[in-house]
Protein backbone atom coordinates (compact mmCIF):
# COMPACT_ATOMS: atom_id res chain seq x y z
CA UNK A 1 0.00 0.00 0.00
CA UNK A 2 1.14 3.47 -0.88
CA UNK A 3 -0.03 6.03 1.74
CA UNK A 4 0.53 9.83 2.48
CA UNK A 5 0.94 10.62 6.30
CA UNK A 6 0.08 13.58 7.68
CA UNK A 7 1.58 14.01 11.28
CA UNK A 8 1.44 16.46 14.06
CA UNK A 9 5.03 17.56 15.12
CA UNK A 10 5.93 19.13 17.65
CA UNK A 11 9.15 19.88 19.30
CA UNK A 12 8.11 20.03 22.98
CA UNK A 13 5.42 21.59 25.08
CA UNK A 14 6.03 25.16 23.85
CA UNK A 15 6.73 24.34 20.39
CA UNK A 16 3.82 25.91 18.03
CA UNK A 17 4.03 22.71 16.09
CA UNK A 18 2.33 21.65 12.52
CA UNK A 19 1.32 18.90 10.53
CA UNK A 20 4.10 17.50 8.27
CA UNK A 21 3.38 15.17 5.49
CA UNK A 22 5.10 11.81 4.81
CA UNK A 23 4.89 9.57 2.08
CA UNK A 24 5.00 5.69 2.22
CA UNK A 25 5.26 3.34 -0.29
CA UNK A 26 5.13 -0.18 0.88
CA UNK A 27 3.04 -0.67 3.89
CA UNK A 28 1.85 -4.09 4.58
CA UNK A 29 -2.64 -4.46 5.15
CA UNK A 30 -1.47 -6.85 8.04
CA UNK A 31 0.69 -4.39 9.65
CA UNK A 32 -0.97 -2.52 12.80
CA UNK A 33 -1.35 0.92 12.53
CA UNK A 34 1.45 1.30 15.14
CA UNK A 35 3.74 -0.82 13.17
CA UNK A 36 3.35 1.36 9.91
CA UNK A 37 4.57 4.41 12.25
CA UNK A 38 7.66 2.60 13.67
CA UNK A 39 8.63 1.72 10.22
CA UNK A 40 8.07 4.96 9.06
CA UNK A 41 10.36 5.90 12.27
CA UNK A 42 13.21 3.91 11.09
CA UNK A 43 13.65 5.22 7.88
CA UNK A 44 13.56 8.67 9.97
CA UNK A 45 16.46 7.54 11.80
CA UNK A 46 18.00 6.09 9.32
CA UNK A 47 17.51 9.37 7.51
CA UNK A 48 19.05 11.20 10.79
CA UNK A 49 16.25 12.97 11.18
CA UNK A 50 13.69 13.18 14.99
CA UNK A 51 11.62 10.12 14.94
CA UNK A 52 7.85 10.45 15.71
CA UNK A 53 7.27 10.37 19.30
CA UNK A 54 4.13 8.51 20.24
CA UNK A 55 2.44 6.34 23.12
CA UNK A 56 2.32 2.76 23.13
CA UNK A 57 3.18 0.13 25.79
CA UNK A 58 1.00 -3.26 25.35
CA UNK A 59 0.39 -3.41 22.15
CA UNK A 60 -2.83 -5.63 22.59
CA UNK A 61 -5.63 -3.00 23.33
CA UNK A 62 -5.45 -3.30 27.36
CA UNK A 63 -2.97 -0.78 28.67
CA UNK A 64 -4.51 2.53 26.87
CA UNK A 65 -1.21 4.15 26.30
CA UNK A 66 -1.62 4.02 22.77
CA UNK A 67 -3.74 7.37 21.49
CA UNK A 68 -4.05 9.11 18.48
CA UNK A 69 -6.67 10.59 16.45
CA UNK A 70 -6.77 9.35 12.97
CA UNK A 71 -8.69 11.03 10.69
CA UNK A 72 -10.30 13.13 13.22
CA UNK A 73 -11.42 9.84 15.17
CA UNK A 74 -9.60 9.09 18.11
CA UNK A 75 -8.50 5.35 17.88
CA UNK A 76 -9.11 5.25 14.37
CA UNK A 77 -11.94 3.94 11.95
CA UNK A 78 -12.71 0.68 13.88
CA UNK A 79 -15.08 0.41 16.62
CA UNK A 80 -14.49 -0.74 19.74
CA UNK A 81 -10.22 -1.18 18.78
CA UNK A 82 -7.05 0.95 20.37
CA UNK A 83 -5.02 2.39 17.93
CA UNK A 84 -2.59 -0.38 18.65
CA UNK A 85 -5.26 -2.86 17.15
CA UNK A 86 -6.13 -1.54 14.21
CA UNK A 87 -4.60 -2.97 10.74
CA UNK A 88 -3.81 -0.99 7.71
CA UNK A 89 -6.40 -3.25 5.63
CA UNK A 90 -8.79 -0.62 7.50
CA UNK A 91 -7.30 1.89 5.21
CA UNK A 92 -7.22 2.34 1.39
CA UNK A 93 -4.33 2.37 -1.34
CA UNK A 94 -3.40 5.68 -1.80
CA UNK A 95 -5.23 7.33 1.70
CA UNK A 96 -4.21 10.66 3.16
CA UNK A 97 -3.85 9.49 6.44
CA UNK A 98 -4.23 12.73 9.47
CA UNK A 99 -2.74 11.66 12.50
CA UNK A 100 -2.97 14.25 15.35
CA UNK A 101 -2.82 14.01 19.68
CA UNK A 102 -5.70 13.72 22.20
CA UNK A 103 -6.51 17.44 22.08
CA UNK A 104 -8.02 19.20 25.40
CA UNK A 105 -6.07 21.44 28.17
CA UNK A 106 -5.92 19.30 30.47
CA UNK A 107 -3.80 16.78 28.26
CA UNK A 108 -1.28 19.33 27.21
CA UNK A 109 0.87 18.11 24.14
CA UNK A 110 4.60 17.00 25.58
CA UNK A 111 6.21 15.93 22.36
CA UNK A 112 4.50 15.53 18.75
CA UNK A 113 1.63 13.09 19.20
CA UNK A 114 1.87 11.97 23.13
CA UNK A 115 0.13 13.77 25.93
CA UNK A 116 0.46 14.27 29.26
CA UNK A 117 -2.66 12.41 30.86
CA UNK A 118 -2.05 13.14 34.39
CA UNK A 119 -5.28 14.96 34.72
CA UNK A 120 -6.51 11.48 35.30
CA UNK A 121 -4.29 10.32 37.80
CA UNK A 122 -5.51 13.54 40.04
CA UNK A 123 -9.36 12.16 39.40
CA UNK A 124 -8.29 8.44 40.10
CA UNK A 125 -6.36 9.72 43.47
CA UNK A 126 -9.42 11.59 44.61
CA UNK A 127 -11.29 8.44 44.83
CA UNK A 128 -10.68 5.73 41.69
CA UNK A 129 -9.60 3.12 44.93
CA UNK A 130 -11.43 1.67 48.45
CA UNK A 131 -10.15 0.53 51.43
CA UNK A 132 -9.48 -2.87 52.25
CA UNK A 133 -8.21 -4.35 55.36
CA UNK A 134 -4.67 -5.76 55.00
CA UNK A 135 -4.64 -9.58 56.66
CA UNK A 136 -5.39 -12.66 54.92
CA UNK A 137 -7.38 -12.70 51.60
CA UNK A 138 -11.12 -13.10 52.11
CA UNK A 139 -12.90 -15.80 50.29
CA UNK A 140 -13.46 -15.03 46.82
CA UNK A 141 -17.26 -15.45 47.48
CA UNK A 142 -17.65 -14.22 51.24
CA UNK A 143 -19.60 -11.38 49.71
CA UNK A 144 -22.37 -12.77 47.85
CA UNK A 145 -23.19 -9.32 44.76
CA UNK A 146 -26.48 -9.57 42.52
CA UNK A 147 -25.64 -10.48 38.98
CA UNK A 148 -26.68 -7.62 37.64
CA UNK A 149 -24.58 -5.58 39.81
CA UNK A 150 -21.82 -7.39 38.93
CA UNK A 151 -22.12 -7.56 34.90
CA UNK A 152 -22.66 -3.63 35.18
CA UNK A 153 -19.70 -2.91 37.41
CA UNK A 154 -17.59 -5.23 34.82
CA UNK A 155 -18.45 -3.60 32.01
CA UNK A 156 -17.11 -0.44 33.48
CA UNK A 157 -14.56 -1.80 34.93
CA UNK A 158 -13.22 -2.13 31.34
CA UNK A 159 -12.47 0.87 30.91
CA UNK A 160 -8.54 1.36 30.07
CA UNK A 161 -8.51 5.21 30.90
CA UNK A 162 -7.06 5.98 27.55
CA UNK A 163 -9.07 9.60 27.12
CA UNK A 164 -10.28 8.84 24.23
CA UNK A 165 -13.27 10.05 25.75
CA UNK A 166 -12.03 13.31 26.21
CA UNK A 167 -10.39 13.57 22.62
CA UNK A 168 -13.98 12.69 20.95
CA UNK A 169 -15.88 14.57 23.06
CA UNK A 170 -17.18 18.12 21.66
CA UNK A 171 -17.10 19.78 25.49
CA UNK A 172 -13.59 18.34 25.99
CA UNK A 173 -15.07 16.19 28.95
CA UNK A 174 -14.07 13.25 30.70
CA UNK A 175 -17.19 12.23 32.43
CA UNK A 176 -17.21 9.00 30.55
CA UNK A 177 -13.98 7.81 32.16
CA UNK A 178 -15.03 9.50 35.60
CA UNK A 179 -18.17 7.56 35.36
CA UNK A 180 -16.94 4.29 34.17
CA UNK A 181 -14.51 4.79 37.58
CA UNK A 182 -17.64 5.93 39.69
CA UNK A 183 -20.29 3.10 38.42
CA UNK A 184 -16.96 -0.22 38.89
CA UNK A 185 -16.48 1.08 42.36
CA UNK A 186 -19.93 2.10 43.48
CA UNK A 187 -21.88 -0.96 42.58
CA UNK A 188 -19.71 -3.42 44.30
CA UNK A 189 -20.21 -3.77 47.89
CA UNK A 190 -16.18 -3.12 48.31
CA UNK A 191 -16.43 0.19 47.45
CA UNK A 192 -19.72 1.33 49.57
CA UNK A 193 -17.98 2.44 51.95
CA UNK A 194 -16.67 5.69 50.17
CA UNK A 195 -19.16 5.66 47.64
CA UNK A 196 -20.86 9.41 48.21
CA UNK A 197 -17.38 10.36 48.99
CA UNK A 198 -16.11 9.31 45.78
CA UNK A 199 -18.45 10.75 43.28
CA UNK A 200 -18.11 14.57 44.98
CA UNK A 201 -14.66 14.10 45.05
CA UNK A 202 -13.85 12.46 41.29
CA UNK A 203 -16.63 15.01 39.77
CA UNK A 204 -14.73 17.95 41.84
CA UNK A 205 -11.13 16.45 40.64
CA UNK A 206 -12.63 15.98 37.17
CA UNK A 207 -13.82 19.96 37.20
CA UNK A 208 -10.35 21.29 38.59
CA UNK A 209 -8.35 19.69 35.97
CA UNK A 210 -10.15 21.91 33.49
CA UNK A 211 -12.21 19.50 31.76
CA UNK A 212 -15.39 20.35 29.83
CA UNK A 213 -18.94 19.40 31.17
CA UNK A 214 -21.01 16.53 29.88
CA UNK A 215 -24.15 17.47 27.15
CA UNK A 216 -25.06 14.04 26.46
CA UNK A 217 -23.64 13.80 22.77
CA UNK A 218 -22.83 10.68 23.21
CA UNK A 219 -19.42 10.97 20.96
CA UNK A 220 -17.34 9.41 24.24
CA UNK A 221 -19.08 5.88 23.93
CA UNK A 222 -19.05 6.01 20.04
CA UNK A 223 -14.62 6.60 20.61
CA UNK A 224 -14.79 4.23 23.39
CA UNK A 225 -12.63 1.46 22.80
CA UNK A 226 -14.04 -1.16 25.17
CA UNK A 227 -17.66 0.66 24.61
CA UNK A 228 -18.40 1.98 28.35
CA UNK A 229 -22.09 2.94 27.90
CA UNK A 230 -23.24 6.22 28.24
CA UNK A 231 -25.64 5.59 31.09
CA UNK A 232 -22.53 5.02 33.04
CA UNK A 233 -22.91 9.07 33.52
CA UNK A 234 -26.54 8.67 34.69
CA UNK A 235 -25.43 6.65 37.59
CA UNK A 236 -22.76 8.74 38.35
CA UNK A 237 -25.30 11.97 37.89
CA UNK A 238 -27.78 9.88 40.56
CA UNK A 239 -24.90 8.91 42.57
CA UNK A 240 -23.80 12.28 42.96
CA UNK A 241 -27.36 14.11 43.83
CA UNK A 242 -28.15 11.79 46.02
CA UNK A 243 -24.37 13.06 47.75
CA UNK A 244 -25.59 16.25 47.65
CA UNK A 245 -28.94 17.59 47.04
CA UNK A 246 -30.03 14.42 48.61
CA UNK A 247 -27.59 14.81 51.34
CA UNK A 248 -26.40 11.10 51.39
CA UNK A 249 -24.46 10.22 54.86
CA UNK A 250 -20.42 10.40 54.31
CA UNK A 251 -17.57 8.42 55.43
CA UNK B 1 -18.59 9.00 62.72
CA UNK B 2 -21.49 9.32 60.25
CA UNK B 3 -22.26 13.19 58.95
CA UNK B 4 -24.68 15.03 56.19
CA UNK B 5 -22.90 16.81 53.55
CA UNK B 6 -22.28 20.60 54.91
CA UNK B 7 -21.11 21.44 51.07
CA UNK B 8 -24.48 20.39 49.55
CA UNK B 9 -25.88 23.43 47.67
CA UNK B 10 -22.39 25.13 46.84
CA UNK B 11 -20.81 21.66 45.60
CA UNK B 12 -24.11 21.21 43.69
CA UNK B 13 -24.41 24.73 42.04
CA UNK B 14 -20.45 24.70 41.74
CA UNK B 15 -19.35 21.34 39.57
CA UNK B 16 -20.60 20.52 35.86
CA UNK B 17 -22.61 17.66 37.15
CA UNK B 18 -24.90 20.05 39.76
CA UNK B 19 -25.06 22.46 37.00
CA UNK B 20 -26.20 20.27 34.56
CA UNK B 21 -28.96 19.17 37.08
CA UNK B 22 -30.12 22.69 37.15
CA UNK B 23 -30.42 23.21 34.02
CA UNK B 24 -32.82 19.84 33.89
CA UNK B 25 -34.64 21.14 36.83
CA UNK B 26 -35.64 24.30 35.32
CA UNK B 27 -35.70 23.07 31.96
CA UNK B 28 -38.36 20.59 33.22
CA UNK B 29 -40.14 23.69 34.87
CA UNK B 30 -40.21 25.40 31.39
CA UNK B 31 -41.68 22.41 29.67
CA UNK B 32 -44.91 22.21 31.97
CA UNK B 33 -45.17 25.75 30.82
CA UNK B 34 -44.67 24.91 27.55
CA UNK B 35 -47.30 22.07 27.79
CA UNK B 36 -50.37 24.33 29.50
CA UNK B 37 -49.68 26.94 26.77
CA UNK B 38 -50.10 25.23 23.77
CA UNK B 39 -53.05 23.39 25.36
CA UNK B 40 -54.39 27.31 25.26
CA UNK B 41 -53.45 27.77 22.21
CA UNK B 42 -55.21 25.07 20.83
CA UNK B 43 -58.70 26.74 22.12
CA UNK B 44 -58.30 29.34 19.33
CA UNK B 45 -60.24 26.72 16.81
CA UNK B 46 -63.42 27.04 19.10
CA UNK B 47 -64.01 30.37 18.45
CA UNK B 48 -63.23 34.11 19.33
CA UNK B 49 -65.11 33.92 22.63
CA UNK B 50 -63.60 30.43 23.98
CA UNK B 51 -60.01 31.61 23.36
CA UNK B 52 -60.91 35.01 25.19
CA UNK B 53 -62.53 34.00 27.80
CA UNK B 54 -59.68 31.84 28.47
CA UNK B 55 -57.41 34.71 28.65
CA UNK B 56 -59.46 36.71 30.74
CA UNK B 57 -59.49 33.29 33.01
CA UNK B 58 -55.96 33.18 33.37
CA UNK B 59 -55.91 36.30 34.73
CA UNK B 60 -58.31 35.35 37.87
CA UNK B 61 -56.80 32.28 38.84
CA UNK B 62 -56.55 32.10 42.77
CA UNK B 63 -59.04 34.84 43.36
CA UNK B 64 -60.25 35.50 45.60
CA UNK B 65 -57.30 34.83 47.55
CA UNK B 66 -54.97 36.56 44.54
CA UNK B 67 -56.26 39.57 43.03
CA UNK B 68 -56.67 39.97 39.42
CA UNK B 69 -53.38 39.29 37.21
CA UNK B 70 -51.30 38.14 40.15
CA UNK B 71 -51.44 34.68 39.55
CA UNK B 72 -49.80 35.57 36.07
CA UNK B 73 -47.17 37.56 37.93
CA UNK B 74 -46.21 34.92 40.08
CA UNK B 75 -45.85 32.40 36.97
CA UNK B 76 -43.70 35.00 35.18
CA UNK B 77 -41.75 35.75 38.09
CA UNK B 78 -41.26 31.93 38.28
CA UNK B 79 -40.76 31.09 34.74
CA UNK B 80 -37.68 34.09 34.21
CA UNK B 81 -36.21 32.89 36.85
CA UNK B 82 -35.73 28.96 35.95
CA UNK B 83 -34.88 31.02 32.21
CA UNK B 84 -32.51 33.26 33.80
CA UNK B 85 -30.97 30.43 35.84
CA UNK B 86 -31.54 27.58 32.64
CA UNK B 87 -29.39 30.23 30.25
CA UNK B 88 -26.40 31.55 33.22
CA UNK B 89 -25.57 27.39 33.37
CA UNK B 90 -25.68 26.72 29.86
CA UNK B 91 -23.32 29.61 29.22
CA UNK B 92 -20.99 28.74 32.11
CA UNK B 93 -20.63 25.40 30.80
CA UNK B 94 -20.24 26.36 27.09
CA UNK B 95 -17.23 29.09 28.31
CA UNK B 96 -15.89 25.76 30.18
CA UNK B 97 -16.06 23.58 27.41
CA UNK B 98 -14.84 25.89 25.14
CA UNK B 99 -12.01 26.47 27.27
CA UNK B 100 -11.25 22.92 27.59
CA UNK B 101 -10.06 22.54 23.82
CA UNK B 102 -7.98 25.43 23.35
CA UNK B 103 -6.52 23.76 20.05
CA UNK B 104 -9.08 22.35 17.53
CA UNK B 105 -8.51 19.77 15.50
CA UNK B 106 -6.94 19.93 11.87
CA UNK B 107 -9.06 16.90 10.87
CA UNK B 108 -12.35 17.18 11.88
CA UNK B 109 -14.64 14.34 11.65
CA UNK B 110 -18.18 13.68 11.15
CA UNK B 111 -19.88 14.34 14.21
CA UNK B 112 -21.79 10.95 15.46
CA UNK B 113 -24.63 12.68 18.06
CA UNK B 114 -27.58 13.85 16.56
CA UNK B 115 -28.40 17.10 14.95
CA UNK B 116 -30.86 18.44 18.40
CA UNK B 117 -27.48 17.95 20.91
CA UNK B 118 -25.48 19.59 18.53
CA UNK B 119 -27.54 22.67 18.20
CA UNK B 120 -28.71 23.25 22.03
CA UNK B 121 -26.71 26.15 22.41
CA UNK B 122 -27.46 27.73 19.06
CA UNK B 123 -30.89 27.03 19.23
CA UNK B 124 -31.06 28.02 22.63
CA UNK B 125 -30.30 31.72 21.81
CA UNK B 126 -32.59 31.87 18.94
CA UNK B 127 -35.46 30.36 21.29
CA UNK B 128 -34.27 32.96 23.35
CA UNK B 129 -34.50 35.94 20.93
CA UNK B 130 -38.27 34.59 19.85
CA UNK B 131 -39.51 34.85 23.18
CA UNK B 132 -38.16 38.22 23.70
CA UNK B 133 -40.62 38.83 19.86
CA UNK B 134 -43.40 36.95 21.12
CA UNK B 135 -43.72 38.65 24.34
CA UNK B 136 -43.57 42.65 21.91
CA UNK B 137 -46.15 40.92 19.55
CA UNK B 138 -48.99 39.06 21.84
CA UNK B 139 -48.69 39.98 25.02
CA UNK B 140 -47.80 43.77 25.26
CA UNK B 141 -48.99 44.25 21.66
CA UNK B 142 -46.07 46.52 20.50
CA UNK B 143 -45.57 45.00 17.22
CA UNK B 144 -48.55 43.55 16.04
CA UNK B 145 -50.38 45.56 14.11
CA UNK B 146 -53.88 47.44 16.04
CA UNK B 147 -53.36 45.15 19.24
CA UNK B 148 -56.29 45.04 21.33
CA UNK B 149 -55.85 43.58 25.17
CA UNK B 150 -57.71 40.80 25.82
CA UNK B 151 -58.77 40.40 22.09
CA UNK B 152 -56.65 37.56 22.02
CA UNK B 153 -58.16 35.69 19.02
CA UNK B 154 -58.26 39.03 16.91
CA UNK B 155 -54.58 39.78 17.79
CA UNK B 156 -53.79 36.12 16.16
CA UNK B 157 -56.04 36.65 13.39
CA UNK B 158 -54.02 39.95 12.99
CA UNK B 159 -50.49 38.61 13.55
CA UNK B 160 -50.60 35.26 11.50
CA UNK B 161 -52.20 37.25 8.30
CA UNK B 162 -51.10 36.19 4.76
CA UNK B 163 -49.47 39.13 3.93
CA UNK B 164 -47.62 38.34 7.33
CA UNK B 165 -46.20 35.59 5.95
CA UNK B 166 -42.63 36.31 7.17
CA UNK B 167 -44.49 36.80 10.61
CA UNK B 168 -45.31 33.05 10.45
CA UNK B 169 -42.51 31.59 8.53
CA UNK B 170 -40.45 33.38 11.69
CA UNK B 171 -42.71 31.50 14.39
CA UNK B 172 -42.25 28.29 12.76
CA UNK B 173 -38.43 28.52 13.18
CA UNK B 174 -38.60 29.50 16.21
CA UNK B 175 -40.99 26.62 16.77
CA UNK B 176 -39.50 23.98 14.88
CA UNK B 177 -35.88 24.99 17.09
CA UNK B 178 -38.26 24.44 20.65
CA UNK B 179 -38.57 21.47 19.23
CA UNK B 180 -35.33 20.17 18.60
CA UNK B 181 -34.58 21.93 22.24
CA UNK B 182 -36.61 19.42 23.86
CA UNK B 183 -35.85 16.36 21.62
CA UNK B 184 -32.26 16.21 23.47
CA UNK B 185 -33.15 18.27 26.56
CA UNK B 186 -36.10 15.81 27.97
CA UNK B 187 -33.51 12.62 27.29
CA UNK B 188 -30.28 15.02 28.42
CA UNK B 189 -32.70 15.79 31.23
CA UNK B 190 -33.37 12.19 32.61
CA UNK B 191 -29.58 11.67 32.38
CA UNK B 192 -28.94 14.79 34.22
CA UNK B 193 -30.98 13.54 36.61
CA UNK B 194 -29.66 10.20 37.00
CA UNK B 195 -32.86 8.60 35.47
CA UNK B 196 -31.72 6.84 32.47
CA UNK B 197 -31.10 3.59 32.35
CA UNK B 198 -29.80 0.91 29.41
CA UNK B 199 -33.37 -1.08 30.01
CA UNK B 200 -35.06 2.55 29.69
CA UNK B 201 -32.83 3.68 26.66
CA UNK B 202 -35.22 3.16 23.79
CA UNK B 203 -38.08 3.92 25.17
CA UNK B 204 -37.16 7.50 26.07
CA UNK B 205 -35.65 8.37 23.09
CA UNK B 206 -39.09 7.65 21.15
CA UNK B 207 -41.10 9.42 23.92
CA UNK B 208 -38.96 12.66 23.46
CA UNK B 209 -39.28 12.70 19.45
CA UNK B 210 -43.01 11.66 19.64
CA UNK B 211 -43.16 14.91 22.74
CA UNK B 212 -41.09 16.95 20.41
CA UNK B 213 -43.34 16.25 17.42
CA UNK B 214 -46.45 16.66 19.38
CA UNK B 215 -45.41 20.22 20.70
CA UNK B 216 -44.59 21.78 17.68
CA UNK B 217 -47.42 20.05 15.33
CA UNK B 218 -49.84 21.80 18.42
CA UNK B 219 -48.19 25.18 18.23
CA UNK B 220 -47.71 24.96 14.59
CA UNK B 221 -51.84 23.99 13.61
CA UNK B 222 -52.31 27.52 15.00
CA UNK B 223 -50.41 30.49 12.67
CA UNK B 224 -50.67 27.79 9.99
CA UNK B 225 -54.70 27.79 10.53
CA UNK B 226 -55.06 31.46 10.48
CA UNK B 227 -52.71 32.09 7.72
CA UNK B 228 -54.44 29.42 5.37
CA UNK B 229 -57.62 30.96 6.71
CA UNK B 230 -59.07 27.87 9.06
CA UNK B 231 -59.17 30.62 11.34
CA UNK B 232 -60.38 34.03 10.65
C1 LIG C 1 -46.86 29.46 17.22
C2 LIG C 1 -47.08 29.17 18.41
C3 LIG C 1 -47.47 30.16 19.50
C4 LIG C 1 -48.60 31.00 19.57
C5 LIG C 1 -49.70 31.14 18.55
C6 LIG C 1 -48.49 31.70 20.83
C7 LIG C 1 -49.46 32.63 21.28
C8 LIG C 1 -49.35 33.33 22.47
C9 LIG C 1 -50.32 34.30 22.95
C10 LIG C 1 -51.63 34.68 22.23
C11 LIG C 1 -49.86 34.78 24.15
C12 LIG C 1 -50.55 35.84 25.03
C13 LIG C 1 -51.47 35.18 26.01
C14 LIG C 1 -52.27 36.18 26.82
O1 LIG C 1 -52.35 37.36 26.43
O2 LIG C 1 -52.82 35.74 27.83
C15 LIG C 1 -48.62 34.13 24.44
C16 LIG C 1 -47.83 34.33 25.58
C17 LIG C 1 -46.58 33.71 25.82
N1 LIG C 1 -45.92 32.80 24.99
FE1 LIG C 1 -46.66 32.05 23.25
N2 LIG C 1 -47.35 31.30 21.48
C18 LIG C 1 -46.67 30.37 20.69
C19 LIG C 1 -45.47 29.73 20.94
C20 LIG C 1 -44.67 29.98 22.07
C21 LIG C 1 -43.40 29.32 22.35
C22 LIG C 1 -42.74 28.25 21.45
C23 LIG C 1 -42.93 29.84 23.52
C24 LIG C 1 -41.65 29.52 24.31
C25 LIG C 1 -40.54 29.18 23.85
C26 LIG C 1 -43.88 30.82 23.97
C27 LIG C 1 -43.74 31.59 25.10
C28 LIG C 1 -44.70 32.47 25.60
C29 LIG C 1 -44.57 33.18 26.84
C30 LIG C 1 -43.37 33.08 27.81
C31 LIG C 1 -45.77 33.93 26.99
C32 LIG C 1 -46.18 34.73 28.21
C33 LIG C 1 -45.79 36.10 28.30
C34 LIG C 1 -46.45 36.62 29.57
O3 LIG C 1 -45.86 36.47 30.64
O4 LIG C 1 -47.56 37.10 29.47
N3 LIG C 1 -44.92 30.87 23.07
N4 LIG C 1 -48.30 33.24 23.40
S1 LIG D 1 -14.15 5.47 29.08
FE1 LIG D 1 -13.38 4.45 27.20
S2 LIG D 1 -12.46 6.14 26.04
FE2 LIG D 1 -12.70 6.92 28.12
S3 LIG D 1 -10.76 6.48 29.15
FE3 LIG D 1 -12.07 4.69 29.55
S4 LIG D 1 -11.61 3.25 27.88
FE4 LIG D 1 -10.77 5.23 27.23
S1 LIG E 1 -0.65 0.13 23.42
FE1 LIG E 1 -1.71 -0.68 25.16
S2 LIG E 1 -3.77 -0.34 24.62
FE2 LIG E 1 -2.75 0.26 22.80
Amino acid sequence: MKLTLRVWRQKGPQDKGGMVEYQLDDVSPDMSFLEMLDVLNERLILDGEDPIAFDHDCREGICGMCSLVINGTPHGPEKATTTCQLHMRKFSDGEVIDIEPWRSQAFPVIKDLVVDRSAFDKIIEAGGYISAPTGSAPDAHAVPVPKPDADRAFEAAECIACGACVAACPNGSAMLFTAAKVTHLGLLPQGQPERYDRVVNMVEAHDEAGFGGCTVTGECTVACPKGIPLDTIAQLNRDYLAATAGRRKKS
Amino acid sequence: MLQTSPRAIPALYRSSVGKKAIMAVTGVLLVLFLIAHMVGNLKVFLGPAEIDEYAAWLRTIGAPLLHHEWFLWIQRVVLLAALVLHMTMAYQLARRARRARPVRYRHRAKVQGSYAARTMRWGGVIIALFVIYHILDLTTGTVNPGYQHGEVYRNLVADFAPERWYVTLFYTLAVVAVGFHLRHGLVSATQSLGAASPQRARTLNLAATAFAVVMVAGYLSVPFAVTVGLVD
